[in-house]
């Protein structure tokens, strides 16, 4: 009797469990998108970025680093082997330029490689230090001279007190 | 070259991990060992959780590298037989994370040991963690790729600047 019992209670559970069917995922095969809300890489709209720097002071991984190349342009350098995901970039952005993309297929061989972003931003000069200042007006567009590594040639880099060398071919892009 | 080769035969059958927490705040542990339910079911691939690094073909690092951990991993990783492969699972493994350059972090498994393979996220996905271990036997394919981009109006594209004037590389 004891033996018909387990029987049946094991019978009952093989039931059970055939009810719900088969719930294993198709992915990798079958694509799965993320759920809403889901934050994954970070990306930079770089016509929209006025190159604040705030992304920078906030992000908890200090992944992001803003150098200053030359006067008028600011670079944005993600590094997102450390990044954490945690979106405080794209909240604190003033003009919403960071998006939290749903890319989540983040696996890769070489990180120091894939896993960088790096947006090159106009700035305006200071009219007092000379350096990056604020996001240029449509007028200082239109004054923009371009990027000063396309300005190296030989004779400025004969100049060049800082002893920049210029080998001219490959840095007038 | 060998060892690519190695791996690309080794590989393809049975896939046994060894897991092993580097000082991870347990996220990622936590998704690892969600990965090896039915849901995501890893061992349709042959993934299996053994509990010794004698047994296993790769191993599985989560955290930052602490330095309290490296020497024990380093005993880990001598003790897995070659030819082995070593996943970086997480933010915090990939690049250190957020102690990425703390005084008792030494800042990513890399650090310590030759990875193969590394899963950013912070924690990643069970999704992200499967779509890892399927890029490494050769069953899906990389996916991300670096951004550069430079605004509007600029006389310079992108593509056009050269490799040396390209900037996060020098970042630590
Ligand atoms: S998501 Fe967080 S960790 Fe990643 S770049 Fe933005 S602020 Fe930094
Ligand atoms: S992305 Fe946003 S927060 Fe970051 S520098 Fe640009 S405008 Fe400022
Ligand atoms: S990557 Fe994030 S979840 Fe994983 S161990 Fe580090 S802090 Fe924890």
């Amino acid at each position: 009797m004891g033996v018909l019992k387990t029987l049946w209670s094991k019978l009952k559970q093989a039931i059970l469990a055939l009810k719900p069917g088969r719930v294993t995922l198709g992915y990798p095969f079958t694509p799965r998108e993320p759920e809403e809300g889901f934050r994954g890489l970070p990306r930079v709209d770089v016509n929209r970025c006025i190159g604040c720097g705030g992304c920078a002071e906030v992000c908890p991984a200090r992944c992001i680093r803003v150098v200053d190349t030359d006067q008028t342009t600011r670079v944005l350098c993600f590094l997102h082997e450390r990044c954490t995901f945690c979106g405080r970039c794209a909240e604190v952005c003033p003009v919403n330029a960071i998006e939290m993309t749903k890319e989540f297929e983040l696996s890769t061989d070489d990180p120091h490689e894939d896993l960088v972003g790096e947006y090159h931003i106009w700035m305006g000069p200071c009219e007092r230090c000379g350096r990056c200042f604020e996001a240029p007006s449509a007028l200082d567009r239109l004054k923009r001279t371009g990027m000063r590594c396309d300005e190296i040639d030989a004779k400025c880099a004969i100049a060049c007190p800082a002893g920049v060398e210029a080998d001219s071919e490959e840095t007038k892009s | 070259m060998i060892r690519d080769w190695l791996i690309k035969k080794i590989l393809p059958r049975a896939l046994w991990i060894y897991h092993v927490n580097c000082g991870a705040c347990n996220g990622c542990d936590i998704e690892v060992l969600d990965t090896l339910t039915p849901y995501y079911d890893a061992e349709r691939f042959g993934i299996r959780l053994v509990g010794s690094p004698r047994h296993a073909d790769a191993l599985v690092l989560c955290g930052p590298m602490t330095r309290q951990t490296a020497p024990a991993v380093r005993r880990a990783y001598e003790a897995v037989p070659d030819p082995k492969v070593v996943f970086a699972i997480g933010s915090c493994a990939t690049g250190g994370g957020m102690w990425h350059d703390t005084y008792n972090v030494l800042g990513g498994a890399d650090q310590v040991l030759p990875v193969d393979f590394y899963v950013p996220g912070c924690p990643p996905r069970p999704e992200a963690i499967l779509h890892g271990v399927a890029t490494a036997l050769g069953l899906t394919t990389k996916e991300v790729k670096a951004m550069r981009a430079i605004q509007e109006g600029s006389d310079v594209e992108i593509e056009d600047l050269p490799e040396e004037q390209w900037l996060v590389q020098e970042q630590d």
